[in-house]
């Protein structure tokens, strides 16, 4: 063996055993059973799932959202950091809530990247992320500041041209027609009654600092379900950030024992607010509104020094209540967030999709193989091993640099191991060729790499440019097919350039060889 | 020595009119339906909500669709899915309203209360906003157009401009056939379709490429031969590695095509259709196309090439 081919054997074990460290925890973790796991202490799994290569959301499921702060209502110091304060929100809600590995990451200027894995219920996720979680407390306007305010709105849209009642009560009372009770609407009214205040200037038709809004669910009164319609102080004499703390509890509504609702304990300032507040007013309702929709309004009986408060409502379940204490604790988001893109996979479709692309990856790996060693015989085992070495070293790259493996990312390795050859078939075609032109076989086997080579590597510059784009081009899962395909197509470089033309080096070495095996 | 397609002498670019008939027929008619009918897009171009839900045990399409109109969903398209997965229903929702999101759940209850004692089991949800619909349009024709470009750019420094056109033209034309035949099938166009058009843009230029070093490598030895002829040694002689090179590609793509799963059918679907053209054209246009280049060329210089 040459001093060189001594330097590239060394190179090629150096290489496969960095791989194999960094394949050794994705091994053993994957290998490992629930049992297993239990038995680690948490920080060394946490540690062994750090290292382990990461699977994709489209292969493990979860939930992927793409959030964008909308900073409309916001004025330039506020906006500044508005997308950084809103992240730091959602981090501190996602922690709260419990979720392993969550990303959160900045995209652009005003937009959040949201990944959580293996999360299942994504309507109570979303929630819990997209709530803006503005927690006021407003007086709600005495009797007669109630009753002017709905005069004013009636005489509004009823002086509104094109009205289309044929009712005369309904076209002189657009409004108080339709209720039933001092602010109350029946199920059946309620959306007639939202499109109709959704479609007037509300701000200068009502008179100063006032603003009506609904009720949070359907409830009954008097025996008939619907809504209430508040008529409120605009200005909130309280927000959530006098909230120190909030949990989910039973037993706060006294009409009804069994419901959960949310218990707020006060910061000191807080207190002596509410102390403050409750105190100028007893006798009023004081309204809890949360993202513009009242929660509840009870009647102030008294001054209410501890700063205690609850959230209660019709809509409010366990997991409800739980989440509503989560965001309150949290805080609430600078601005409202819109989801801008939502991808959810569920864990069914993600280990089917395991299990289908690693089957794929099997069948197609073998069926290459047959052909290979059948068509090349000796030589196509060279190539099959070093086919299997680029594998190796792929997923060794994948893990150490915490690259994430996604199904196209599997589609990927599968297309690459069917490229790899390609290096291989040119190098042994090209060998062919050379012994065909009646070379001896040393000199057909150098000559044959060096003459591909160059032609291998322009072949392989072009791919990876085509892979540059795709990887900047691409989200989540492409990312992944893009990585595969270039760090596979480096890979391949590598293999069939150092690796297999030491194998053929090594082979020729040995005495002399009266037939390539290829 | 087992040997398929050993010293060839087949003349084809003999044949390069009736290929160039053939090609611009496919670009034409892809072109065509591409600007009038249009491919189907995907959520992830038109935005909206794409639902995947499992029922057990297997609703009917029509159970699915009574469910979701009598829910209020009457816009919702709903496609019951193939083979192994016929208890599979995907349902569509236009993207003109806001809280698509919001909505997708709901449906899924809507599905799950009106079909009674049937299981619904949500598979998969995309929601794309109308916004991010049209930004990721834009990135991807941009990708497209950015890869194609530098492609071109680095055939062109490493060889010769007449062969990067060629060999820009043959991408071209794979990646428009790819699609077409996708369009025909009725194929979705999604991320994952364009990734796999990437793919195939990626390996038709590693196709051309290697014919073109090879003409670059015999040019010496093989001047005194006519263009034609040198091109079409150039071909025969690279015949075999291009035809084994197609092959272990399409096995790969076969397997992932066939035991794959639903999530790549698509994406493994059109490396099929483009390894096959990829080939064709390394040939067909790619060569073809540098060697018309290479004779007007020549003509103008006053040579008498053919």
């Amino acid at each position: 063996m040459s001093r060189t081919d001594q330097w590239k054997l060394l190179g090629v074990i150096l290489v496969t055993l960095v791989a194999a460290y960094y394949l050794y925890p994705s091994y053993r973790y994957y290998t490992s059973t629930p049992a297993q796991r239990e038995a680690m202490k948490p920080d060394d799994l946490a540690k062994l799932r750090k290292q382990a290569i990461h699977l994709g959301l489209d292969l493990q499921g979860g939930l992927q959202l793409l959030l964008e702060v909308d900073k409309s209502r916001l004025n330039a110091a506020e906006a500044k950091d508005a997308t950084e304060r809103a992240m730091e929100i959602i981090r501190n809600r996602i922690d709260q809530f419990g979720v392993a590995e969550p990303l959160v990451q900045r995209e652009g200027q005003d937009r959040i990247a949201i990944q959580l894995p293996g999360l299942t219920d994504r309507q109570r996720a979303i929630e819990l992320i997209g709530k803006t979680a503005l927690l006021e407390f407003k007086l709600v306007r005495t009797n007669d500041e109630t009753s002017a305010a709905y005069t004013r709105l009636d005489s509004w849209f009823a002086n509104r041209p094109g009205g289309t009642a044929t009712d005369t009560l309904l076209a002189n009372h657009p409004i108080t027609g339709r209720m039933l009770d001092q602010g109350f609407f029946p199920k059946n009214e309620v959306p007639t009654v939202m499109k109709l205040l959704a479609s007037a200037p509300l701000d200068s038709i009502l008179p100063p600092d006032t603003q009506v809004l609904w009720s949070d669910a359907d409830e009954a009164s008097g025996g008939i379900t619907g809504r209430f319609l508040y008529v409120l102080k605009k200005t909130p004499e309280m927000s959530g950030g006098s909230v120190a703390s909030a949990e989910a509890r039973p037993g706060l509504d006294q009409t009804n024992p069994a419901a959960w609702g949310v218990s707020m304990k006060m910061t000191p300032r807080g207190r002596a607010d509410f102390a403050r507040v409750t105190g100028a007013n007893v006798g009023r309702q004081l309204a809890i509104v949360l993202d513009g929709i009242v929660q509840s309004a009870p009647v102030i009986r008294d001054r209410i020094p501890s700063g205690d408060a609850s959230i209660t409502g019709g809509s409010i379940d366990l997991n409800a209540a739980k989440d509503l204490a989560i965001v309150l604790r949290a805080g609430a988001l600078p601005a409202p967030v819109r989801i801008l893109d939502e991808r959810t996979v569920g864990p069914s479709l993600g280990s089917d999709s395991i299990h289908d692309g690693v089957k794929a990856g099997i069948i197609g790996t073998l069926m290459v193989v047959a052909f290979m060693m059948v068509y090349y015989q000796l030589s196509g085992v060279i190539a099959v091993v070093a086919m299997l070495l680029n594998t190796v070293y792929i997923i060794a790259c994948l893990g150490g640099f915490g690259a994430t493996l996604t199904l196209p990312g599997i589609a990927g390795l599968v297309l690459t191991i069917g490229m790899a050859v390609d290096t291989n078939v040119l190098i042994f075609e090209r060998i062919r060729e050379e012994l065909r032109s009646g070379r001896n076989i040393r000199q057909s086997v150098e000559m044959g790499y060096d003459r591909a080579f160059r032609t291998v590597f322009d072949a392989h510059s072009t791919t990876i440019i085509s892979g540059l784009f795709l990887f900047q081009f691409g989200t989540g899962p492409i990312k992944g097919f893009a990585v595969t395909l270039i760090i596979g197509l480096l890979a391949n470089l590598f293999t069939a350039v150092l690796f297999t033309r030491m194998i053929y080096d090594f082979w020729l070495s040995r005495g002399r060889v009266e037939r390539l095996s290829i | 020595m087992l040997q398929i397609l050993h010293g060839t002498n087949i003349s084809f670019m003999k044949y390069r009119r009736l290929a160039y008939f053939f090609s611009s027929a496919l670009v034409l008619v892809t072109v065509v339906w591409f600007f009038t009918k249009g491919p189907t897009y995907s959520v992830d171009f038109t935005g909206g909500t794409l639902l995947q839900v499992r029922t057990t045990p297997a609703a009917t399409a029509d159970a699915v669709r009574n469910a979701l109109d009598a829910s209020g969903y009457k816009g919702a398209e709903i496609q019951q899915m193939t083979g192994d997965a016929k208890n599979e229903f995907l349902i569509r929702i236009p993207s003109d309203t806001t809280d698509a999101q919001v909505m997708a759940s709901r449906l899924i209850d809507a599905v799950g209360t009106h079909l009674g004692a049937t299981k619904v089991e949500q598979r998969k949800v995309e929601s794309v906003g109308p916004k991010v619909g049209g930004e990721l349009r834009q990135k991807a024709i941009w990708a497209v157009l950015a890869s194609l470009g530098s492609i071109l750019l680095y055939v062109g420094w490493r060889y010769e401009f007449k062969f990067a056109v060629g060999g820009v033209a043959a991408l071209l034309h794979d990646v428009l056939v790819t699609l077409g035949v996708l369009m025909f099938t009725g194929r979705e166009v999604s991320l994952t379709v364009v990734a796999a058009l990437l793919t195939i843009a990626g390996y038709s230029i590693n196709d051309t490429i290697v014919v073109f070093d090879r003409i670059r490598e015999r040019g010496k030895a093989l001047r005194k031969e006519k263009h034609s002829r040198m091109m079409d040694i150039a071909v025969n002689e690279t015949l075999s590695r291009t035809i084994i090179t197609a092959f272990t590609v399409f096995l790969s793509a076969l397997a992932l095509f066939v035991w794959g799963g639903e999530v790549l059918n698509d994406f493994s679907f059109a490396m099929l259709v483009g390894v096959v053209f990829g080939t064709y054209s390394s040939v067909y246009v790619a060569s073809a196309l540098a060697l018309d280049i290479w004779i007007s060329l020549d003509r103008r210089k006053g040579v008498q090439a053919e």
